[in-house]
């Protein structure tokens, strides 16, 4: 089997195992339903505060959702010795990474897209010129933080205070995709013009460009003791 | 051949291993007996590329261990605590998994065939979650075989086995041991370990204590010696 075969065959694995178990979308759409429905009690549908604070609300709930997803990423790989299992393979370490990166990428949009619609409809939001723009944003986001999240997942998955141990790791590292995402996301619905947008966007892809690169060479010396 | 020279691995402080030397030749069967933190897991752990050595090198038929790990693995199989099964995947799904990443072809064949020889061709559709502990012990057999590995590492397999289970993978290692791989089991079972072994040894404290034929063994005998030298720290 190929190299990308390889690849795909763990993120297909992590895909039939969430489909049998349900344990990681269940709890992330759960996280990401409550903080959109909870701030929607706060602001009026449609008004000046509900539009300034949109953004930011919908990015909560993709980080903090998308953090309870990493978290487990790794969880049900050491629970009978299975991330073992994957490092005594002959294959690069590398793929590893990003067989387990892809799973996540493809569970937080998942969340991601079930959540939107319900985000919109709650905010009274007009997003229809831009869902396009606004479904790149999105997905070049969570390339982002997905990439640094599975490396960092791998790392706190062996600590006692895992679930506390991923976020003081991750947040500091992917501030430049929460903020680019956040501004990103209020300039499309602002309306703003699309070179400002595009500036933020600009910096999203050269965060992934970077990060995938650098968490793919490093994973290698991450879970090798 | 399998040599190690001067193998120390330490973890802060603590040595695990403090200068292990050994020369297993092909198609031995070595069983590797010692006290609770003598570095044995520790040891197969380096040999398997899960862990990296502090210093000191191994060479598989000559080659670094260091600069061709990734091609080692192809020849090795792997036996541990654990069982690296996926509980939500079926037996066939589980070994479908490993076949992929182990590039085998026929892959459908020769997961039929692996389960066949352990016994559970039956439940190749069960979940794993629905398996006692021998039955997910083995089909962990079928998992460390499934791509016919020339060496295999052996770490406590006969643990939490009933009798059957325990008999079964005994008569499963003669085999194997016919077949002339080279395997390596790191065991607290005496009569089990010297029942199969061409080679002995005994790790005490990070260090090899004890390397001996196994012909040149009696059980009794190495018994005591055996509670003799670990008492004694390794130093009798």
């Amino acid at each position: 089997m190929s190299y990308l075969g390889k690849i795909f065959a763990i993120a297909y694995k992590d895909l039939l195992h969430e489909y049998r178990s349900r344990e990681t979308i269940t709890t992330m759409m759960i996280f990401s339903f409550l903080v959109v429905v909870i701030f929607n009690f706060t602001f009026d549908p449609g008004s000046s505060y509900a539009l300034e604070a949109a953004p930011g609300i919908i990015w909560v709930a993709f980080t903090f959702s998308g953090m309870l997803g990493l978290n487990r990423s790794f969880i049900y790989e050491i629970d009978k010795g299975c991330f073992h299992g994957l490092l005594l393979s002959p294959i690069d370490r590398g793929a590893i990474y990003l067989g387990k990166m892809i799973g996540n990428i493809i569970f937080m949009t998942l969340v991601e897209l079930l959540t939107l619609p319900l985000f919109i409809i709650l905010f009274n939001l007009q997003f229809s010129d831009f869902l396009l723009p606004l479904l790149l944003i999105i997905f070049l986001a969570t390339i982002g933080f997905a990439a640094v999240g599975t490396l960092f997942s791998a790392i706190a998955v062996n600590t006692k205070a895992r679930e506390i141990m991923l976020p003081i790791l991750l947040f500091p590292v992917v501030v430049p995709v929460i903020l680019s995402a956040v501004n990103a996301t209020g300039g499309l619905l602002r309306s703003d013009d699309w070179n400002q947008v595009f500036a933020w966007v600009r910096i999203l892809l050269a965060f992934d460009v970077i990060f995938v690169a650098i968490c793919y060479a490093t994973f290698e010396y991450v879970v090798e003791e | 051949m399998i040599v190690v020279k001067n193998l120390t691995k330490s973890f802060g402080t603590h040595y695990a291993l403090r200068g292990i030397n050994l020369e297993i030749p092909t198609g031995t069967f070595l069983s590797i007996f010692g006290p609770n933190g003598a570095g044995k897991t520790t040891f197969i752990r380096i040999l398997s590329t899960l862990s990296r050595p502090s210093t000191g090198e191994i060479y598989f038929d000559d080659k670094n261990l260091r600069d061709h790990a990734e091609s080692f693995r192809q020849r090795i199989g792997v036996i541990g605590h654990s069982t690296f099964l996926y509980d939500e995947l079926t037996a066939f799904e589980n070994l479908q998994f490993y076949a992929k990443l182990y590039s085998l072809p026929d892959a459908r064949k020769r997961i039929q065939q692996a389960l066949e020889e352990v016994g559970l061709l039956a439940r190749a559709d069960d979940f794993v979650r629905t398996f006692s502990r021998g039955m997910q012990q083995r089909l962990s057999i079928a998992r460390a075989m499934l791509h016919q590995p020339d060496i295999l590492l052996l770490d406590e397999p006969f643990t939490g086995l009933d009798q059957h289970a325990s008999s079964m993978l005994k008569h499963w290692l003669s085999e194997l041991k016919s077949e002339k791989r080279t395997i390596l089991l790191v065991t607290h079972d005496l009569t089990h370990g010297l029942e199969l072994a061409d080679q002995v040894a005994i790790f005490v404290r990070g260090k090899v204590a004890y390397f001996e034929s196994a012909d040149h063994v009696d059980e009794t005998e190495f018994q005591a010696h055996y509670h003799k030298v670990v008492a004694a720290g390794g130093a009798a």
